[in-house]
């Protein structure tokens, strides 16, 4: 337990204040019990500041070594041994100092059964307390800890779901890259130049950042121009939006895989020209984004298997605004429709 | 002259095997193509020694249309996909370039082929191309037809039924017959359908209208378009397993 009311700092003062109520208290009880007063105050300081300090040091041995179980068995025996040393030690010491007075001698003798009793109690007590306090603390940093490792989980599953480079996009486009170096350098330099702001805005984006969809779809035009350089004409693309979304928010990267699967789909199940579109409008405070693509529902059934691979894009919806009803999707007449709901915040 | 045709469905990757090409004056490029369709019946027509090949491409892949071709050329694949490596070889293709590929690289496998020659090898591509099926592509089977090529999903088989070297596949349209083996299907086929029920048989069981016996020890499956399919007795076990009954 490195953690303890020491080292807390906060505790010192309520400490050092209880005890001098406490030593008033009893200095006051031996003066109204027909003693002097320099008696009663000597005798008061003398019992309590030997046993606030060996309370304090039982504190500080508390920090470093405390059982795990049979807490309660520790408390009383280190507060027997405690009351049994403070007592007879303050009450020698008060003997060697008063030795003419013997009523006050005779009473010392009198009370150390109640001195004994008082020491066990109070020293039991800050034990007690100090236990308490440490163990609320802690279970207080537990749950701090497991709310920050759930976050932490989160933001990694997030991280997981967002769309991947996929390598052989990469690949495929070095390679035409390497076929326009050869023929048409410039249109290669032009293409180096939109792979390298296309990787750069996937490398940058955090996870659970909202970026507008004027940036999200910058983004995505420039993943469109590098496959229509690898598909030439059989790639079309149609982006189309209300001027009132473009400030609208969205998590970065969202879109991605909804298009690599509008490809996939629309170019490899398909021998002819294919369009996509992708369409943006708003609607009851809600950001509305909708794809489609062609498919062959003869050689491909979207609604098996990988389910067009969407099941990503689904959960990280859910992770970021706990909803499910958020991505739909359609088929027909051989055309693939994605629509995804974006709730926008307050 | 050596014939040679380039089939990719990305442009600019059939140009970087053109221009590699350009110094063979020995080498002529026959045909480009665009995708497996068209890469069939350039073969057929050309008859080229050698196949420049993508995998991943529209409708069927690279493997699938090797599947479709009777005397096969010497095949480089190039493709992105390194995972598929293994597969081209086990096939015995000459080479396997990874894209992007240099010119060295390029020059190291037309030597190797000129070096060997050999040609693909027939029995081995069917285990290349259910590799990829795997791969999440749809689960499907592609026939030659004529001069037509047809692809037949899974779930539109009904039963197929094995005669020597091929397997006729039965669907609604009519019967395919495929150069491949019982044990490729029943290995392909998803197990909770699709049921071995006799030796020369295997039955999509949600297709099963009723059992009847037949003579002792053995049954017949009525489909659900009237077709009878035998069930052995062993073959009736496994069908009762999968029915749960």
């Amino acid at each position: 337990m490195a953690n303890n009311l020491l080292s807390s700092g906060k505790f010192l003062l309520p400490f050092l204040i209880s005890w001098g109520i406490w030593i008033i208290f009893h200095a006051s009880f031996i003066y109204w019990s027909d003693f002097d007063l320099s008696i009663a105050v000597v005798d008061s300081l003398i019992f309590n500041v030997t046993l606030a300090s060996i309370c304090f040091l039982q504190l500080f041995i508390m920090q470093f070594y405390l059982p795990k179980r049979e807490k309660t068995i520790y408390i009383i025996l280190t507060g027997g041994i405690i009351a049994l040393i403070v007592t007879f030690t303050s009450s020698y010491i008060l003997m060697l100092l008063f030795k003419g007075d013997a009523d006050y001698i005779s009473f010392i003798t009198k009370s150390n059964p109640v001195r004994i009793g008082i020491a066990f109690l109070l020293s039991a007590c800050t034990s007690m307390i100090n236990i308490l306090i440490t163990t609320l603390e802690t279970q207080k940093e537990n749950v701090l800890r497991k709310h920050e490792a759930e976050k932490l989980s989160k933001e990694a599953e997030l991280y997981d779901l967002r769309s991947q480079l996929q390598p052989h996009f990469l690949f495929n486009s070095l390679n035409s890259i390497s076929s326009l170096a050869g023929s048409k350098p410039e249109e290669a330099r032009n293409m180096i130049q939109q792979l390298s702001d296309f990787l750069r805005g996937t490398i940058r984006k955090d996870n659970a950042q909202l970026i507008v969809l004027r940036e999200e779809l910058n983004h995505l035009n420039l993943y469109f121009e590098i496959e229509k350089v690898r598909f030439g004409h059989r790639l079309k693309t149609e982006i189309v939006f209300d001027e009132e979304c473009a400030e609208m928010k969205i998590p970065s990267l969202l879109l991605q895989p909804v298009l690599e699967n509008a490809i996939k789909f629309g170019l490899y199940d398909t021998l002819d020209a294919v369009t996509i579109t992708i369409n943006a409008h708003k609607q009851n405070n809600d950001l509305i984004i909708t794809v489609t693509n062609p498919f062959d529902n003869q050689t491909s059934q979207p609604t098996k298997g990988t389910g067009f691979g969407l099941n990503a894009v689904q959960r990280r919806l859910y992770l970021l605004f706990s909803r499910n009803d958020l991505l739909q999707t359609q088929s027909e007449n051989n055309i693939f429709t994605t629509t995804i709901k974006i709730p926008q915040p307050k | 002259m050596i014939k040679v045709i380039i089939i990719d469905d990305e442009p600019l990757a059939r140009g970087i095997v053109r221009e590699y090409l350009e110094e063979h004056l020995d080498i002529e490029i026959v045909a480009e193509c665009g995708d497996g369709f068209e890469g069939v019946k350039a073969i057929s027509t050309h008859k080229p020694d050698l196949l420049f090949l993508d995998i991943q491409m529209p409708k069927i892949t690279g493997f699938e249309m090797l599947e479709l071709i009777e005397e096969k050329p010497s095949v480089i694949f190039t493709t992105a996909y390194d995972e598929y490596a293994i597969k081209a070889f086990d096939i015995n293709a000459i080479d396997y370039l990874l894209k992007p590929f240099n010119k060295d690289r390029f020059e190291k496998a037309i030597e190797k082929w000129k070096a060997t020659r050999h040609p693909i090898e027939d029995k081995q591509i069917e285990a290349a191309a259910a590799v990829i099926e795997n791969d999440n592509q749809p689960q499907r089977v592609v026939i030659k037809l004529n001069n037509k090529i047809k692809i037949i999903p899974f779930n539109e088989i009904l039963f197929l039924e094995a005669a020597e070297d091929y397997v006729f596949i039965h669907t609604a349209e009519g019967r395919y017959m495929k150069h491949k083996t019982m044990i490729f299907f029943e290995n392909a086929l998803d197990k909770t359908q699709f049921v071995r029920c006799h030796r020369s048989y295997i039955v999509d069981v949600q297709q099963i209208n009723r059992l009847e016996i037949y003579e002792k020890d053995s049954h017949v499956a009525i489909l659900k378009s009237g077709a009878k399919v035998p069930v052995s007795k062993s073959g009736y076990s496994r069908l009762k397993l999968v029915l749960g009954v």
